[in-house]
């Protein structure tokens, strides 16, 4: 190359031709770029979609959200209250958290520039301190692309025709892979927890599912209820209407995971020997239990772990109440709470069967022989109907006719079954009935998404072929001339919103007045107590107000040494909530007996 | 005359003796990022060098262990920041080796193109560095302007200009937004008239050949031995491309060639990188043109519950400064139980730049440098 090279001098000269071109950045006057309809700004968050589920706290890798109360959210079942606040110091505009979020409230903005030398003013509460930012939402989830797993597993069941031949459980259970699948959508929020009554220790039990130890799993749930097996299939499970993944998708199955969980302690060995539960020495404290339903059964545990010496009175041949003999059997095997029982028993709870307090034994003689007496005795009569002609042969009450059912009497339904009601007692009446052979009508005052009945419960009876008349009032039982149902007679209802803002009631349509033939006809609209068994004496001292016992918030009853739980207290009427009346009574006898003590 | 030449002889041997300590850095318009060179020079000459990180370390890698295998994909693009994705592409091939996810063609496509126009990008910074590094700043305000184009691309797909977070594992994030075809073929045809400019401004120049040639030579025989990657190896004549020696994504179904120069030195290297940028707006094309419809994306379940079978698996990309390559390892847990990050600037940034400034002139250091195309936080992780 020569010293002077002539080309290299005079081509980079061709720069000179972007003189007076426009530049490609700086505009002048100043103006802000106005950002792509997809950029990750600044957060926006929807305060009214949010639950607080914590979800985009979790998964920040920079530990830029907290969860903050902020004012005029409080929190409710399935709504922690909390919020998410963001610290745009440390935030990185990755997005995660908008891709995990599960309501799909959160989103970022196309919001970029914020200036200001007060280091605390970067932390802002989306949606609360940007309320401007909900119309320049840019980066946003949507169902398809997040990264929640909003499908179940489907659980296994046999076919709808094949389970009306038989009282087979209609369920058949996750198997280990399904089980692991389904606990690993979790996003461990901790919602359920909340709205369990029993304030069971859902994360935990599923995360130990996902992880594939299955004893903690049992441990955790033995925690703090001993029928596992009884929730694992019949729970009413309040924690699966709060998932947050429900919001956009399909709950996580809790209720089977914890019957997964169960299934794999085969024997009450077994289930002792995983549980391992520390049993404290006998503090020479006597507790009497009325009624081995799911209340008498949990404080009984409880009870017996803290070294008391608990006797449970139990009128049937089988413990579990009201879940045991009001449950059908291809939801509620009759051997299903064995395990547990035998379990239970080996802690040292004694139980005596068949024997009805009342009859067998007085209330005054249970009074007198033990330090405390809890009563979970439940609700053993139904409602009527209150209509005409409800005396006739082949009119019964749903709860008493799955009573007979499940004891094995036989009960003659005819092949044309009429229920009444919209509750579970409604729906596994009228299963029942299919099974027996008869075609099965529901009839109910409601519409089918009114129905107090679990969902999966109406779809199974649907599938079942049982046949569902919603918004009938019935108004008379016609009699044959032997005295025998011959039909049912009942008035359309149409909806009528509630000024209150109630849900909307329905009401009759004068002359629209229908008739279905009926061979038999089932009241399910409920159940009440008998308190009978308590004889003159305690009838005034234990107070007793709307069919049920006035209780403090110890589950105590206006008789100091008598606690109450279960149906024959609380008005939500599961076995969830009388597990955990049955565990706070636990902790309330306890604490006093220990006081008497010392 | 006589006396002169004595005194001029007893200057040099007392400069001879006397050499100097300079140091280059850590913050340093002439060094590629926040490191430090320690040069010990007699006269203008470099006698010794001493490279000294650790201004920016980190802690990436142990960072990673505390984060899921999903949340540890954020930091990934701050291993370099002119060009994150191929470290985003390691990684989640990586984690889809290890865990036999499938990735759909589309995807495939998506992210073929996102490499190449980071590729584009990271190589527009280097026009503006290695013509800075020689006073040439014309060319550095032309060629960011001219990223900008690409960058306004990447939030039109990504969301982000810079840190896109958009590979991740089992597809990518977000599909074509409405009408993103069209921008990126224009910005291409506009990036080919610029890339004739830049010849005439750089390529061109005699202050441009004159300070390149045959500085920083990197002789072909120890090239390989020393492990130089990349650009800088095709630099010295040896044909290596992971793009083409082992192909992932689509790679293998597209029709590009891999340029080699002879030399060994900058102006070397700076030929192989100006037919590059030529051949990766030639894939780009290409890939518009045969992308496939479909998903673009293979969901991975629940980030929280996400748990990857035990064992490791390696993965590595082309990357403008040379492979980048990432290792994980697995416990069957929900966290990485390590990862291990490999790339060009290892090499290239401590023990070859050791090698080649010795001998050079003090002006040529930042020169140098720029060539080899380094990344100080992939250094120091």
């Amino acid at each position: 190359m020569s010293f002077f090279d002539l080309k290299g001098t005079v081509k980079p000269l061709t720069a000179l031709k972007q003189f007076g071109k426009k530049p490609h950045t700086i505009s002048y006057p100043k103006e802000s770029k106005e950002a792509a309809d997809r950029y990750r700004g600044f957060h926006y968050n929807d305060i009214e979609e949010c639950i607080g589920c914590g979800n985009c706290s979790t998964i920040c890798q920079n530990a830029a959200i907290d969860m903050i109360h902020i004012e005029g959210v409080e929190g409710k079942k399935g709504d922690s209250g909390l919020r998410p606040r963001i610290d745009h110091g440390r935030c990185c505009w990755c997005a995660l958290c908008v891709e995990v979020c599960p309501t799909g409230s959160l989103s970022l903005t196309k919001d970029y520039l914020y200036v200001s030398d007060d280091p605390d003013s970067f932390l802002w509460t989306p949606g609360v301190d940007n309320p401007e930012g909900k119309d320049k939402i840019s980066f946003y989830t949507t169902n398809e692309i997040s990264l929640n797993d909003f499908k179940r597993i489907p659980m296994p069941e046999l076919e709808g025709m094949e389970r009306v031949k038989s009282f087979a459980e209609v369920v058949l259970g996750y198997n280990e892979e399904q089980a692991r699948a389904e606990a690993s959508r979790c996003i461990s929020c901790g919602l359920c927890t909340e709205a369990c009554p029993e304030h069971m220790h859902i994360p935990e039990y599923i995360n130990a599912i996902a992880t594939g130890n299955d004893a903690d799993a049992v441990r955790i749930i033995y925690d703090n209820n001993p029928l596992p097996e009884m929730c694992g299939k019949v729970c009413t499970r309040r924690c699966e209407d709060v998932c947050a993944i429900a919001v956009r998708g399909e709950p996580i199955a809790i209720r089977w995971l914890k019957r997964y969980a169960t299934e794999t302690a085969l024997t009450s060995e077994i289930t002792r020997e995983i549980v391992n539960p520390e049993i404290k020495e006998a503090n020479g404290k006597s507790v009497g239990i009325i009624g081995a339903g799911p209340s008498g059964l949990t404080a009984g545990y409880y009870l017996a772990l803290r070294g008391y010496d608990v006797t449970i009175y139990e009128a049937n041949a089988k413990a579990g109440g009201a879940t045991m003999y009001g449950i059908p059997k291809y939801r509620f095997p009759i051997d299903s709470l064995d395990k547990q029982i035998e379990y239970i028993q080996s802690i040292g709870v004694k139980i005596h069967f068949n024997t009805k307090v009342g009859k067998d034994i007085s209330f005054k003689e249970i009074y007198d022989k033990f330090d405390v007496v809890f009563m979970g005795v439940g609700f053993p009569d139904a409602w009527s109907l209150g209509v005409d002609g409800e005396d006739a042969k082949g009119s019964m009450q749903a709860f008493r006719f799955l009573h007979m059912v499940n004891s094995g009497e036989k009960v003659d339904i005819g092949d044309k079954v009429v229920v009444v009601g919209g509750g579970n007692v409604a729906i596994d009446a009228a299963r029942v009935s299919r099974r027996l052979g008869a075609e099965v009508t529901i009839l109910y005052r409601r519409r089918v998404e009114d129905m107090p009945a679990d969902w999966e419960e109406i779809e199974g009876a649907e599938d079942e072929g049982v046949h569902i008349v919603p918004q009938g009032i019935p108004i008379k039982v016609h009699k044959d001339e032997k005295g025998h149902v011959k039909s049912v007679e009942y008035l359309k209802a149409e909806m009528v919103p509630d000024e209150r803002g109630g849900r909307p009631k329905p009401v009759a349509i004068e002359g629209s007045n229908t008739i279905i033939e009926a061979t038999s006809v089932m009241a399910a609209i409920g159940q009440m107590g008998d308190y009978s068994f308590l004889g003159k004496e305690f009838e005034d001292k234990i107070k007793i107000e709307r069919g049920r016992f006035v209780v403090n918030d110890k589950q105590q009853t206006t008789d100091p040494k008598v606690f109450a739980g279960g149906d024959a207290v609380n008005r939500t009427a599961d076995a969830i909530s009388a597990i955990a009346d049955g565990f706070k009574a636990c902790k309330a006898i306890d604490e006093m007996l220990s006081k008497d003590k010392n | 005359m006589k006396k002169y030449l004595i005194l001029q002889k007893n200057i040099q041997d007392k400069m001879r003796e006397k050499a100097t300590t300079l140091y280059l850095g850590p913050q340093h318009p002439g060094i590629t990022g926040n490191m430090m060179v320690r040069l010990k020079v007699e006269g203008d000459t470099i006698v010794k060098a001493t490279t000294e990180v650790g201004y920016l370390h980190r802690a990436f890698e142990k960072l990673q262990e505390k984060r899921n295998w999903l949340q540890s994909f954020t930091l990934l693009c701050r291993f370099c920041v002119p060009e994150p994705d191929p470290v985003e592409e390691s990684y989640a091939r990586a984690v889809e080796l290890l865990e036999g996810r499938e990735v759909p063609e589309r995807a495939k496509y998506i992210r073929v193109l996102m490499l190449e126009l980071a590729r584009l990008g990271s190589y527009m910074l280097w026009y503006g560095g290695q013509n800075g590094s020689l006073g040439l700043y014309t060319m550095g305000q032309w060629s960011v302007g001219d990223r900008n184009y690409i960058l306004d691309l990447f939030e039109e797909l990504t969301g982000g200009r810079i840190y896109h977070m958009y590979i991740w594992p089992g597809g990518v994030r977000r599909d074509f937004p409405e009408g993103f075809e069209d921008k990126v073929l224009r910005t291409m045809d506009y990036l080919e008239k610029r890339v004739k400019d830049y010849d005439d401004l750089m390529f061109d120049n005699a202050i441009f050949q004159k300070r390149t040639q045959g500085v920083g030579i990197i002789p072909k025989e120890k090239a390989v031995e020393w492990g130089v990657v990349g650009p800088v190896l095709r630099g010295c004549g040896i044909r290596s491309d992971i793009r083409i020696d082992d192909p992932y994504e689509v790679y293998d179904k597209l029709d590009f060639e891999v340029p080699t120069a002879e030399g060994g030195d900058i102006w070397a290297r700076a030929l192989v990188r100006r037919q590059e940028v030529r051949q990766s707006i030639k894939i780009i094309r290409q890939v518009i043109e045969k992308i496939p419809s479909g998903d673009y994306y293979n969901p991975i379940p629940n980030p929280q519950k996400w748990t990857l079978p035990k064992g490791d698996a390696y993965a590595r990309t082309e990357a403008v400064r040379g492979e980048v390559g990432i290792f994980i390892a697995s416990d069957g847990g929900t966290k990485p139980r390590r990862v291990h990050f490999r790339g060009a600037a290892y090499v290239h940034g401590i023990t070859l730049l050791e090698n080649l400034l010795v001998g050079e002139n003090v002006a040529d250091v930042s020169a140098i440098m720029n060539s080899l195309g380094t990344c100080p936080p992939e250094i120091e992780r």
